[in-house]
């Protein structure tokens, strides 16, 4: 892998854009009053202290929305490549496979419908 | 030598988007202000043009407080998460056939794959502030972008099985010619559906109101905001207009001919270096424009209802589209 110009400047953001969060932070830091109190560091509610935890558990159903978007994204994965070479092909047969592909997975996304995964409760 | 040269170049990108921050939060006010029969910011300089940086001023003096019961870790590390994945969307953005901060061959897909981490920061943070409002924000925030993205993706697809290529700048390139002799062969024309499908996944992508539910200031406080103050409130913010002006720009780039003026001969326009990013930063601003008039105008959706919009009908809708002009190309190809 050699490293060229784009590499490096991709580096750079990740370098610089940490440098500015933490310099942001500190400056805000010097220049802010502290007088922390009790009240201050509760959590914000309406006047009284939250019951029960806050790290609830979530209904399952939106795993299962979590599961589908995986499904999609790898599907999207797999369009972009076919997308950029489609005119350098000549022939039905590209268009052909692509159609059996999604149309499979147009498939599970309606049997999904059908079982009621997409419904947000 | 290539490092400063590198640095340089980011610094660039910082500098757009902190003045993108401050010129968008002033323009959202103003806007949102006469789309509601009033004045918006007045008061600070002349038609309160300082209003946003005094109040940066002030978010940059305002004391924290640290919530004592908050997962202090991910607390901390949640705003760099959501900033600096927005920072890095700049660096495939195409201000002219010059001006770029880099030439990736992989631009369009750098910037989506960049801007699915967001969401990550963004449940970072209303998971950490043990906050019922902020977990509820945070996880609505990932549901509603989980939900959009696939149709995002696959509404520019069309764009770049026209274009043959992923590289922002060889995507506008592709637009420069006109059909009937006079017409600009944007690819908005052809590809209007695919314009509207991609324009309602970018205001679900940037949380914009329609699809606010993240932040609904009326149900859940500020949503996963809600424990953040002074300046990692700041950043979360500019990230938020940040990721308004890229999608802009990635509308502007795939459906309205990037930097390209029409009826100028594309050597003229490169002799006049200055005129594309100009004509860029125009365009993409137009299109911000449009989004917060639709902000101003429509309200909010429920999350449910945004929800099935995602996956009952912008998905199959985006996907037959693809397959739609793949089929229509093949056609014309097999006409020739």
């Amino acid at each position: 892998m050699a490293l060229t110009l784009d590499k490096i400047v991709i580096a750079a953001f990740v370098i610089i854009g940490c440098v500015f969060v933490v310099v942001a932070l500190f400056s805000s830091w010097l220049l802010s009053p502290k007088a922390p109190s009790r009240e201050k560091e509760s959590t914000y509610e309406c006047g009284v202290p939250p019951v029960g935890p806050p790290w609830i558990q979530f209904r399952i159903g939106y795993y299962v929305y979590a599961l589908l978007f995986v499904l999609f994204d790898i599907e999207t994965v797999f369009l972009y490549p076919w997308a950029v070479a489609y005119r350098q092909i000549t022939g039905w047969y590209i268009f052909v496979e692509m159609l059996v592909f999604v149309v499979i997975l147009i498939g599970a996304l309606f049997y999904a419908w059908k079982e009621g995964a997409l419904e947000w409760r | 030598m290539n490092v400063a040269y590198a640095a340089l170049r980011v610094l660039a990108g910082l500098g757009l988007m902190l003045a993108n921050g401050v010129v968008l939060i002033y323009m959202l006010r103003k806007v949102l202000g006469h789309l509601h029969v009033r004045l918006g910011p007045m008061e600070v300089g002349p038609k309160g043009i300082v209003q946003t940086t005094a109040d940066v001023l002030k978010l940059l003096t305002k004391e924290d407080p640290t919530p004592a019961a908050v997962d202090k870790v991910i607390y901390f590390i949640a705003p760099a998460v959501v900033f600096v994945p927005s920072l890095m969307a700049y660096a495939a953005l195409p201000f002219s056939a010059k001006w770029h901060i880099t030439d990736l061959n992989l631009g369009l897909l750098y910037t989506f794959s960049i801007l699915s981490l967001i969401p990550l920061g963004i449940l970072m943070a209303g998971w950490a502030s043990s906050n019922k409002w902020s977990l509820f924000g945070g996880m609505r925030a990932v549901a509603q972008q989980i939900a959009c993205e696939v149709p995002l993706l696959l509404a520019a697809l069309p764009v770049v099985l026209l274009a043959g290529s992923l590289n922002m700048n060889d995507i506008v390139k592709a637009q420069a010619g006109y059909w009937l002799g006079f017409i600009p062969a944007w690819f908005w024309i052809p590809m209007f559906p695919a314009l509207i499908l991609y324009l309602i996944s970018a205001l679900i992508e940037t949380n914009q109101t329609p699809f606010d539910m993240s932040e609904a200031e009326s149900e859940l406080v500020a949503g996963f905001a809600t424990e953040y103050a002074s300046m990692k409130f700041g950043l979360l913010f500019l990230s938020e207009f940040s990721n308004l002006f890229v999608q802009s720009a990635l509308i502007v780039t795939l459906f309205f001919g990037g930097w390209l003026i029409p009826f100028v001969p594309l050597e003229l326009q490169q002799k006049i270096g200055i005129s594309a990013p100009v004509v860029f930063m125009l365009k993409t601003y137009l299109v911000i424009f449009v989004m917060m008039w639709i902000r101003g105008t429509l309200p909010r959706v429920r999350i449910d209802h945004m929800m099935s919009l995602g996956w009952k009908i912008l998905l199959p809708v985006s996907v037959s589209w693809a397959m739609i002009t793949a089929f229509v190309v093949k056609l014309a190809e097999v006409g020739r």
